[in-house]
């Protein structure tokens, strides 16, 4: 038996995403130097509603936004069950010299994050690069990486699974726990 | 559809449309890699490939190689001339002797059409044809259509003529295969002799006219007379054969519509292309060469992510 346990509601993803945003405008200023990269594929949704929110309060309605895959760089290529199929990559500026937030929508084992960073090398050595998630699932990290800016911090199993849904009407996050008896 | 329905890329007769589709997306992929100023991605960092070449290769081997060396994998090459298989070595016993020092991938062109497939049954690497004798050269048809559809978007409806000597040409084989899957209609244009028997069943049609086939096509791939392969005359001269089926700037004038013109190399100037068109503005020849490169780094990925992956 599965359960669906809700962990954000709409009102409470709008809350988290406005006080993410205006910690980074508090830590970045008019973002004349800073860039938002959304990871593919999950990430994008939430990297351009955080964009959007930044324009607002920051009113810089140019801040640079890029895309990134990092499926060329991840550690379990040929060693699952199913072929890593990868997704495009937007980056039409140079990171050089530039801080940059990475931005997913949940943080769990930091291998993508990983992954992500070593992407990120190739295209550049930014100033700083820093890292946004708006679900983290803590003690279930297998790399030292942590997140910059947490929207909400949850406590989950390994066997649970976390739904983040931005795209419909309602935005949602759910938690998804198999039932033991 | 996330995996190739094949281990190996013999020819496109194995290949489903979803196949040559799901190739076309990660080659876009790789297209964005290879143009930025680090090439390179770490994906096949544990993987070995031999590169083995029974038949001379310019474009394809340096196509291959860097497509391995972009992916991060290891490579050897190989070639006939400087090997044992002049001291009279079996074709599996070389191949056998090279997977033991932990090769994963056999990249593979040989004079002996079906010596893909061969290799395939006997050998426990996946195999990747480079071209086998007058069969199928798969990698070339997947880039020439993967080069038409950046053109067109879609090749559905598309009309493509391949001109030249069909009989010989395992470029002319695979395109038919792939452009017949992806939904372009094909002519082959030639002299009667190089035209093979039955070919229409392959689903194209002949026109011996070039006339008529450029005015019918949207896009004309022109093929290099392939004189080694050639055992008897099959034309009286090259001269005349360039005077009936030769793309001239004088002939397109004449036509007076648009037509992309493609070549798969090594182009014999002022055989079948004269310079003028093979350098003109329609002309995607060095495009298709990029497109290589993308096409096999996109192929080489695909079957080596699924090689653990049991069936």
């Amino acid at each position: 038996m599965k359960k669906k346990r809700p962990i954000l509601d709409s009102t409470q993803i709008d809350i988290s995403l406005h006080r993410l945003a205006l910690e980074l405008h508090e830590e970045h200023g008019d973002f004349s130097n800073t860039a938002v990269i959304g990871l593919q594929p999950r990430g994008i949704n939430l990297a351009k509603t955080i964009h959007g929110i930044l324009g607002e309060i920051s009113g810089n309605e140019e801040i640079k936004f890029g895309e990134l895959d990092s499926t060329f760089y991840r550690d379990d290529f040929r060693r699952g069950d199913k072929v890593l199929i990868p997704n495009s990559i937007e980056l039409p500026f140079s990171i050089e010299g530039m801080n940059v937030i990475l931005v997913d929508d949940v943080l769990y084992t930091g291998r993508s994050v990983r992954s992500a960073l070593n992407a990120l090398t190739d295209f550049g050595r930014p100033n700083r690069t820093e890292l946004l998630v708006l679900i983290d699932r803590k003690y279930n990290r297998e790399l030292p990486i942590q997140p910059d800016y947490t929207g909400e911090a949850v406590d989950t199993r390994t066997k649970d699974r976390v739904l983040v849904e931005l795209d419909g009407k309602d935005p949602m996050v759910w938690i998804v726990t198999e039932e033991t008896k | 559809m996330s995996t190739l329905s094949t281990k190996h890329l013999l020819g496109i007769e194995q290949l489903s449309r979803a196949d040559i589709e799901l190739i076309f997306e990660t080659a876009d992929n790789f297209k964005t890699i290879i143009n930025r100023p680090i090439k390179k991605v770490p994906s096949l960092r544990d993987v070995t490939i031999a590169n083995i070449f029974f038949e001379n290769s310019t474009r394809t081997r340096v196509s291959f190689e860097l497509a391995e060396k972009r992916l991060s994998a290891d490579t050897v090459n190989f070639s006939s001339s400087s090997s044992s298989v002049s001291k009279g070595e079996t074709l599996i016993d070389t191949v056998n002797n090279i997977l033991s020092m932990k090769v994963d991938m056999v990249v593979m062109r040989h004079p002996a059409p079906g010596a893909a497939m061969f290799l395939a049954e006997h050998v426990d690497a996946q195999v990747v044809n480079a071209g086998d004798g007058t069969h199928e050269h798969p990698t070339q048809a997947l880039l020439d259509a993967y080069s038409m559809r950046e053109k067109f978007g879609s090749l559905e409806g598309k009309n493509v003529i391949i001109v030249g000597d069909i009989l010989h040409s395992r470029v002319a084989l695979s395109n038919i295969l792939c452009l017949r899957k992806v939904g372009a209609r094909v002519k082959v244009c030639g002299p009667p002799t190089l035209i093979p028997k039955y070919i229409e069943e392959l689903g194209v049609e002949v026109e011996y006219d070039l006339d008529n086939a450029l005015k019918w096509c949207d896009v004309a791939n022109m093929l290099r007379i392939q004189l080694e392969r050639q055992d008897i005359k099959y034309f009286p001269s090259l001269r005349e054969y360039q005077m009936q089926y030769g793309l001239t700037t004088d002939r397109l004038e004449r036509i007076g519509k648009e037509i992309t013109i493609m070549h798969p190399g090594p182009i014999n100037r002022g055989v079948e292309i004269s310079s003028e068109v093979a350098d003109s503005s329609n002309s995607i020849i060095l495009e298709q060469v990029e497109n290589g490169v993308a096409i096999r780094m996109a192929v080489l990925y695909l079957l080596a992510g699924q090689a653990n992956i049991d069936e």
